[in-house]
C-alpha cells in the first residue's frame, strides 16, 4: 500500500486548536461558564438560597484556578520535555511580588504612616527614597509587563546556564531547588526592599476598585478562569505544534534529537521561559485574592507540592495538571480543616501511592478505563 | 564538576570553535568522486585505528566496506561525519568542501547522513512524525513552532514512506515496529534530510532473512540518487548488493574491486582465515 500525499494528515498547527482534544474543550467550556456563573451566584443569588456562593468560596475557587495555571506551567516542561523543575514556585512568587508592588503603590496615603510614595515598611526602615526598581510600579501596565518579564528573565538566565552546559535530570532538579531557596533567603532580607519576612500586604485597591469588595473578588475570579483557559490554549498550541513534537522527542531521546539537527538547549530554554511566564501570571492573579505575598511563597516545599499536583493528575496531558491541582488543593482544604499538622504526611503518602499505583495519574486511569471499554 | 570534565575532554571538538564551513558554496563532483579520503590517520593513545587510509567514492555509487572486527570501519565513518578528527590526512566532500573544518551538525545538514549501528527512533512518535522531525527544514525554535507542511513536504514524506515500505504503518508509534522496520524508518529519517551521501553501519544485523532481502533492495534503489556506503559483516548480504567492495584491515585498504575479485585475493583470504 502506498500513501498518496492527499491522504496524509497535515502535521503542524491546523487551525482547529482543540480538534480531537475533547477534555480541553470541556475544560474551556466549563471555565467560560464558571467565569459567568460563579460571580452571578455570588452577586445575584440571594444569600441563603441554594444557588448562593459565599465570597469566601469565590476567592477559594479563584485561588485553586491560579494553582491550576501554575500546575499547567510545570506540566509543560516536565510532562512534555522531561525537565523536572523543583523551583517553579519561584516564578509564581516573582509574578506575585510584581503584582504586590503595584498594589502597595496603590495604598498611597492610606498606610499607617501616610507617606504618599513610600510603602509602610520603607518608612519603618527609615528609608527616604523609593529604590529604583520600585519606580513605575504605580502604573498598572508597568506591573503587567513586570509580571511576565521578571520570571521570564530569571528563567532565561537560569535555563541558559543550565541547559547550555547540558545539566539534566536530578542535577537540574537540585539546581532549581537551590534557585528558589536562594530567592527565599534574599527576599527575607529587609535590605532587599520587598518587605522582608512580612512581605507585601494590607492592599487597599486594584485599578481603583476596593480589593475587599465582592464585585472585585468576583472579577478576580473571572480573570483567573479566563487566564487558565488562555494558558491551556497556549500550552495546547505549543504541544501540538512541531515544536511540541521536538520537545517530547527531547524528553525521550535527547541525543538523537541533536543528531537530527535541532539545538536542544535552545528549545529547552525557550520552553522553560514560556513556562515561567505562565507561572508568573498565576502568581499575579493569586496575590490580590489572598491579600498577601511573602518570602514563604519561595519555599522549596511549595515547588515540590506543585509537582505532586501534576503527578496526581497525570503528567504530559495538560488536563491532568488542572485536575490534579484542583483535586489535591480541595483535598488540602478539607484535610487541614481536620488535622492541619498532618498535611505534609498526607501529601507524601499521596505521592508514593500515585507513583506506585497510578503512574499515569487520574487522567491516565480514566483513559485506560475508557480504552478498555472501547476495546 | 562533570560539566567541567566534559568540556575539558580532549578527544572532542566543540562546534563553536570551528569556522563556518562553506557548504553554501556548493558541492563540486565534476571530477567524479563525492568523497575523497586521503592518507588519513587516527590514533587513540598511540594505537592507529586508521593508518594512512585512502579511499574515493564516486557520486551515486553503492560501495560496500568489509573487514574484520576493529579494522577501522566505524572510525572511518566517524571521521567522515566530523565526530572524530583525523590526526593527519585530508577529507573532502566533493572537491571543494573540507570536512576536517566542518562541525558535526554542519556536515549532517550539508548532505552526509549517517545511520548508526543501533537504531534509535523516537518510540513514542508515529512513523510519520519521526520522518517529519528529521525533515530538512529551518530547525530554529520559532520557525518550528509555526511550522506546517506544504504540499511539497507532504509529497516528499509520502515518497519516503513508500520507499522504505512503511506507508501502511504511518500512524503506528515507532516503538511498535519490528527491529527491521525500525532500521528502515531510520534510513527514511536520513532520507528526509535529502543527503547526497548515506553512511550505513551494519544495516542487517539482527534482521530476518526476508527483512535482509528487502533492505538490500532498498539500498540498491537509493544508489544513483545518493551515494551509499554500507559497512556490513554479513558476506551473503554484501554479495547480493555489492558492486564495488573495499576491504579494510588494520586501518587501511587491503583490497578493492568486485566481490569475486576481493574474495579471491590471497591477502583477503589470509586476513579472514587468520581471524
Ligand atoms: N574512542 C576510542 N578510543 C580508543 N580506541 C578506539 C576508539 N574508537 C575505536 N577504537 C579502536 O579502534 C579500532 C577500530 O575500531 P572501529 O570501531 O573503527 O572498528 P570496526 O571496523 O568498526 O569494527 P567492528 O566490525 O567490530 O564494528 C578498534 O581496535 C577500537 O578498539
Ligand atoms: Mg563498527
Amino acid at each position: 500500500m502506498t500513501a498518496d500525499a492527499k491522504s496524509l494528515p497535515r502535521l503542524g498547527y491546523r487551525g482547529g486548536l482543540l480538534t480531537g482534544d475533547i477534555a480541553g474543550r470541556v475544560l474551556i467550556a466549563l471555565l467560560l461558564a464558571a467565569a459567568v456563573a460563579v460571580p452571578a451566584a455570588n452577586l445575584l443569588a440571594p444569600e441563603g438560597s441554594l444557588l448562593h456562593l459565599s465570597s469566601y468560596t469565590v476567592t477559594l475557587l479563584g485561588k485553586y484556578l491560579c494553582y491550576a495555571l501554575l500546575a499547567l506551567s510545570v506540566d509543560l516542561i516536565w510532562g512534555y520535555c522531561g525537565i523536572l523543575s523543583l523551583g517553579h514556585g519561584a516564578f509564581f512568587a516573582l509574578g506575585g511580588y510584581a503584582m504586590g508592588m503595584y498594589l502597595m503603590r496603590q495604598i498611597g496615603t492610606r498606610g499607617v504612616y501616610g507617606d504618599p510614595v513610600l510603602p509602610d515598611f520603607m518608612v519603618f526602615l527609615n528609608w527616604d527614597r523609593l529604590p529604583w526598581y520600585w519606580y513605575g510600579f504605580d502604573q498598572f501596565p508597568v506591573a503587567l509587563v513586570a509580571i511576565v518579564l521578571v520570571p521570564a528573565v530569571v528563567a532565561f538566565v537560569f535555563g541558559w546556564l543550565a541547559f547550555r552546559s547540558r545539566v539534566t535530570g536530578v542535577y537540574l532538579s537540585i539546581m532549581s531547588q537551590a534557585l528558589t531557596y536562594a530567592l527565599m533567603l534574599a527576599f527575607f532580607r529587609n535590605e532587599m526592599g520587598f518587605g522582608g519576612n512580612n512581605g507585601l500586604t494590607d492592599f487597599k485597591d486594584i485599578l481603583g476598585f476596593d480589593i475587599q469588595a465582592d464585585t472585585t473578588r468576583a472579577a478576580l475570579f473571572a480573570a483567573s478562569a479566563l487566564a487558565l483557559a488562555g494558558g491551556y490554549a497556549i500550552c495546547r498550541f505549543i504541544v501540538s505544534s512541531k515544536l511540541g513534537r521536538v520537545v517530547t522527542a527531547v524528553r525521550d531521546a535527547e541525543a538523537r534529537v541533536r543528531t537530527v539537527g535541532y539545538r536542544v538547549d535552545h528549545y529547552k530554554v525557550w520552553l522553560f521561559t514560556v513556562s515561567a511566564m505562565l507561572a508568573g501570571v498565576a502568581g499575579a492573579l493569586y496575590v490580590p485574592q489572598v491579600g498577601i505575598i511573602n518570602p514563604g511563597e519561595f519555599s522549596p516545599l511549595n515547588s515540590i507540592e506543585i509537582v505532586v499536583w501534576v503527578a496526581v493528575g497525570g503528567r504530559g496531558t495538560l488536563i491532568g495538571a488542572v485536575v490534579g491541582a484542583l483535586a489535591v488543593n480541595y483535598g488540602k482544604t478539607v484535610f487541614t480543616g481536620v488535622w492541619p499538622e498532618g498535611w505534609l504526611f498526607a501529601l507524601g503518602a499521596l505521592f508514593v501511592v500515585v507513583t506506585v499505583f497510578l503512574p499515569r495519574g487520574i487522567v491516565g486511569l480514566l483513559r485506560r478505563r475508557r480504552g478498555e471499554e472501547a476495546a | 564538576m562533570t560539566v567541567l570534565a566534559e568540556v575539558l575532554r580532549r578527544d572532542r571538538v566543540f562546534d563553536f570553535v570551528l569556522p563556518e564551513p562553506d557548504f553554501a558554496g556548493g558541492l563540486d563532483t565534476r571530477h567524479g568522486p563525492i568523497l575523497y579520503v586521503e592518507d588519513v590517520t587516527v590514533a587513540f593513545d598511540g594505537f592507529r585505528a586508521l593508518d594512512r587510509l585512502s579511499l574515493y567514492v564516486d557520486d551515486g555509487e553503492l560501495r560496500c566496506i568489509i573487514g574484520p572486527n576493529g579494522a577501522g570501519k566505524t572510525t572511518m565513518m566517524d571521521v567522515l561525519t566530523g565526530r572524530t578528527r583525523p590526526d593527519s590526512g585530508s577529507v573532502w566532500f566533493g572537491s571543494r568542501i573540507d570536512l576536517r573544518r566542518a562541525s558535526e551538525t554542519a556536515i549532517a545538514r550539508g548532505g552526509i547522513g549517517r545511520k548508526f549501528q543501533t537504531p534509535t527512533v523516537f518510540e513514542h512518535h508515529s512513523v510519520m512524525e519521526n520522518l517529519e522531525l528529521a525533515m530538512a527544514a529551518d530547525k530554529r525554535v520559532w520557525p518550528t513552532l509555526f511550522a506546517h507542511m506544504d504540499s511539497a513536504d507532504r509529497d516528499r514524506l509520502a515518497e519516503v514512506l513508500a520507499l522504505i515500505g512503511l506507508a501502511s504503518l504511518e500512524r503506528q508509534p515507532a516503538g511498535a515496529l519490528s527491529h527491521g522496520q525500525k532500521q528502515w524508518l531510520e534510513i527514511g529519517m536520513l532520507l528526509m534530510q535529502n543527503p547526497r551521501v548515506l553512511l550505513v553501519d551494519e544495516p542487517v544485523a539482527g534482521m530476518t532473512h526476508q527483512e535482509m532481502e528487502q533492505t538490500g533492495e532498498l539500498l540498491q534503489r537509493l544508489a544513483g540518487r545518493h551515494s551509499v556506503i554500507v559497512v556490513e559483516h554479513d558476506m551473503a548480504f554484501v554479495r547480493s548488493i555489492a558492486r564495488q567492495v573495499t576491504v579494510l584491515h588494520q586501518g587501511s585498504v587491503l583490497a578493492e574491486g568486485t566481490m569475486d575479485e576481493v574474495q579471491n585475493d590471497p591477502r583477503v583470504v589470509e586476513v579472514y582465515l587468520g581471524e
